[in-house]
């Protein structure tokens, strides 16, 4: 068999829950690719299905209840089917809920697209008492129906055969009208007639669904439309205006109003043919009803939802800890077979500290992306997501945010222990841009996993005897810093009404494991497609920044002629076991060998010090030092800091380095904290002033990609850079001056 | 039978919508979701801070804020 032929193109169409992922799933399989559309950060789905030997294209468009501009997704769906002009489209409906369902195959049917109907879930349906007659439904709106089960595959050969059909038939064009009563009627054939008389947008849209848009007044073919030709534009404007007039004075109504009332009278008027059989009355309570009586239950609800969240959270964090372990072991091995076959210099440092360190850290979190995204897909699928936002819309909305925000919050850390990459990608699943900027700016604050250890530090060092008390209080101080943080941003820059909250719950549903690891899958290769190619540059440029200039040659020599000094002074026979033992820390050693190895060893944790203060960085952090004493930090905090934004993990081991003491391993920083605790520059209220700031300031660079690509703009990231340091240095100054001045955490 | 606002029906109360007062993107929202003039509701429940409301509506369950079900009002038996 050869290539197969090209088809033409069907695009999927549905209401959100109808089963139009499920669908396009089972045509494409493994055959399709997301990307965006352009301009938004709208997901586009594409794959191909062969049929009889020619190979159709199939777009998969976002879910929407209908193709007014309310949201991005609408305005996509609408726009990709104008100018596409794909051949046929898929419009899949619930059969359990068919009259929402068809509120969208009317305006489909509008827009002069071919439809055909694929009638999902009847066996859903079924068990709810629900028969529909597919034939009767099909014969009333001239339009294809079939049957279908998109969840085990029945119907889907009837379904492209019948769309294959529609696309080989009619050419694209299809009229349909509904009658909208005597009044809008009347002006809909002016308006059309005008309309066509004067080809306005006709190339896009049938004439009178361009009139039904101008009475229904929408923004997107308004200024279209005036753009074009103002002149016919304030025409039709003068028409509606006339007609609303009417409307308002006759019937206390107006168009827009009048429109949806008749298109739900057509379809009432349709289903009302025998074309629904009911075996209980609709009043009847539903499993998922039940479900919800307790689930979201006053008393019962926000105990089952803290112990679901925490059950995601244990499930991320705990078991992504195994494949985390692989990861490290890989790149551990990488590096340390890196360093065996390369000579000592420049290129072995880039390439081990610089690229194998910082790409091999990065891709260290696709384990934890990959649960997070599974567990939240299970979620989501389920329908539990929408019931989480539902309880908890009134607290995030008083912020400016929304139900669904809290989410990722969570996942960012919102407990403690999370990681603000995933957070920022878990925002996907708010539709209203601007409660979504607010969400992905401030989860940034929650406290990620990486900032867990610099906080345990400072707490372990300066507030020994309340480590609890003091962890939950930073808890609190990053939950208050971020929602006030939000509310600030809804009223200035990201300003505007809440978006209507307005959201179906929908019946609570068994996922399939074909759709969660298809979702999984596709959100985990975009982090790894995406932040991959960045990261690589950035990683150098860091390790750049702390490893040049190099030390002047009068220097290292210095170091080097101390190592010597030591070793001639030495045995031969305590070198020779050094030599022999090597790397090998099982080697038992004599008092001697041990003695020495320790003073070679602070020899080169004086040096790693030396090295760290030259660098770029190093004298970043000691310029800054005039600056950054008003908040209390030392050149050697700063560097940490800088160090931190490459991922706040860095933050200890460079305070380490820079406290010459060597590399301090994270996870037990005991050396670290004694050593802060006797330093004269540190008290309790430069670690408070330290906690804060590094509960604010920028997120490491990771975040900020994530927040450049979600948010759709370079812009973003930036701001996210500059605007969190900022607060952080202002309250960082703000405690230490208060502090100093009231005398109080001096030590 | 008396006209009461969607934000004072109790759960598991029946009406039916006579008039929704608002244009623009909530009314068109409001009306794609299906609440329009004629349609049958009941109140499936609250969220626990009493916001938002949960009800049933041409078969399937919709969520809205108290201050957008200030704009619906409803008939309902006495």
């Amino acid at each position: 068999m050869g290539k197969p032929l090209k088809g033409g193109s069907i695009a999927l169409a549905g209401n959100p829950n109808a089963g139009k992922t499920t669908l396009f799933n089972s045509l494409t399989g493994a055959r399709q690719h997301v990307g965006n559309y352009p301009g938004v950060t709208v997901e586009k789905k594409e794959g191909y299905i062969d049929v009889n030997g020619t190979e159709l294209h199939i777009v998969d468009l976002p879910g929407t209840y209908s193709l007014t501009a309310y949201s991005e997704d609408e305005v996509v769906a609408r726009d990709f089917l104008a100018e596409s002009k794909p051949g046929a489209v898929i419009n899949i409906v619930d059969a359990a809920n068919l009259e929402r369902n068809l509120y969208l195959t009317v305006q489909l049917l509008e827009l002069g697209i071919p439809v055909c109907i694929a009638l999902n879930m009847i066996d859903t349906a079924d068990s709810m008492g629900i028969t529909i007659d597919s034939r009767k439904l099909s014969t009333l709106m001239q339009v294809p129906v079939v049957p279908m089960i998109a969840r085990t595959g029945k119907g889907k050969k009837e379904i492209v055969a019948e769309a294959y059909r529609l696309e080989k038939e009619l050419d694209g064009r299809r009229d349909f009208h509904i009658s909208y009563g005597e009044d809008l009627d009347h002006v809909l054939i002016e308006m059309e007639s005008l309309i066509k008389e004067n080809n306005f947008m006709t190339d896009l849209y049938p004439g009178r669904w361009v009139g039904i848009k101008y009475l229904e007044n929408d923004e997107q073919i308004l200024s279209k439309g005036d753009e074009l030709n103002g002149d016919i534009s304030n025409k039709l404007i003068a028409m509606v205006e006339k007609v609303s007039r009417h409307l308002e004075s006759t019937l206390d109504t107006y168009p827009e109003a009048l429109i949806a009332d008749y298109r739900y009278g057509y379809i009432g008027s349709i289903l009302k043919q025998d074309v629904i059989q009911r075996k209980f009355s609709p009043d009847r309570l539903l499993i998922s009803d039940r479900i919800d009586r307790v689930v979201t239950n006053r008393f019962i609800g926000p105990l089952i939802m803290l112990g679901i969240i925490y059950g995601l959270y244990q499930f991320t964090f705990s078991y992504s800890e195994i494949p985390i372990g692989w990861f490290e072991s890989f790149f551990g091995w990488l590096n340390d077979f890196v360093s065996s076959i390369l000579p000592d210099g420049l290129l072995k440092s880039m390439i081990v500290s610089g690229i194998i360190d910082g790409v091999g850290g990065v891709l260290g979190f696709v384990p934890l992306i990959m649960f997070m995204f599974f567990g939240i897909a299970i979620l989501e699928d389920s329908g539990y997501l929408a019931r989480v936002a539902y309880m908890l819309d009134r607290v995030f909305s008083m912020f400016g945010l929304h139900g669904n925000s809290v989410m990722a919050f969570i996942v960012s850390g919102g407990i403690a222990g999370g990681c603000a990459v995933p957070g920022v990608m878990a925002s996907r699943t708010l539709k209203s841009p601007k409660e979504r900027l607010a969400t992905l700016l401030t989860v940034p604050f929650m406290n990620c996993g990486a900032k867990l250890p610099i906080m345990a530090l400072l707490v372990g060092a300066f507030f020994g005897e309340n480590k609890a008390m003091m962890m939950f209080i930073i808890t609190m101080i990053a939950w208050g810093g971020a929602l006030l943080t939000a509310k600030f941003l809804r009223v200035t820059i990201i300003a505007g009404p809440p978006t209507p909250f307005v959201m179906e719950l929908p019946p609570y549903r068994l996922p399939t494991f074909k759709g969660l690891f298809i979702h999984t899958w596709e959100r985990t290769w975009q982090y790894i497609k995406k932040a991959g190619t960045v990261i690589l540059g950035i990683s150098i440029l860091l390790w750049a920044l702390m490893t040049f200039p190099n030390l002047s040659e009068s220097e290292v020599q210095k170091f080097a002629s101390q190592r010597q000094a030591l070793k001639s002074n030495a045995a031969a026979t305590v070198l020779q076991e050094l030599d022999r033992a090597g790397e090998n820390e099982t080697v038992e050693l004599s008092p001697a060998a041990v003695d020495l190895a320790a003073r070679l060893r602070t020899i080169d944790s004086r040096e790693g010090e030396a090295v760290l203060k030259n660098s770029v960085a190093g004298r970043m952090g000691r310029s800054l030092e005039s600056v950054s004493k008003h908040a209390g930090f030392d050149w050697r905090t700063n560097i940490a800091l800088v160090g931190g934004f490459a991922a706040k993990e860095v933050v200890v081991s460079t305070l380490g380095t820079a406290y010459s003491l060597g590399d301090v391993d994270p996870e037990n920083s005991n050396s670290l904290s004694d050593t802060l605790k006797k330093a004269a520059n540190w008290s309790p209220l430069v670690a408070l002033s330290l906690i804060i700031f590094t509960i604010f300031y920028s997120p490491c660079f990771v975040t900020v990609i994530a927040i450049i690509k979600e948010s759709g703009s370079w812009k973003w990231g930036a701001f996210s850079m500059i605007f969190n340091t900022t607060l952080a240095f202002t309250l960082s100054v703000l405690v230490y001056q208060i502090g100093s001045f009231a005398g109080l955490l001096s030590g | 039978m008396t006209v009461i606002n969607l934000r004072q029906m109790k759960v598991n109360q029946t009406g039916q919508i006579v008039a929704i007062k608002v244009t623009g993107e909530l009314g068109r929202r409001l009306r794609d979701m299906g609440l329009t003039k004629g349609a049958e509701i009941r109140i499936q429940g609250r969220a626990p801070l009493y916001d938002p409301v949960a009800l049933r509506i041409r078969g399937f369950t919709l969520s809205l804020r108290n201050s957008e079900a200030d704009y619906i009002d409803v008939e309902v038996a006495d």
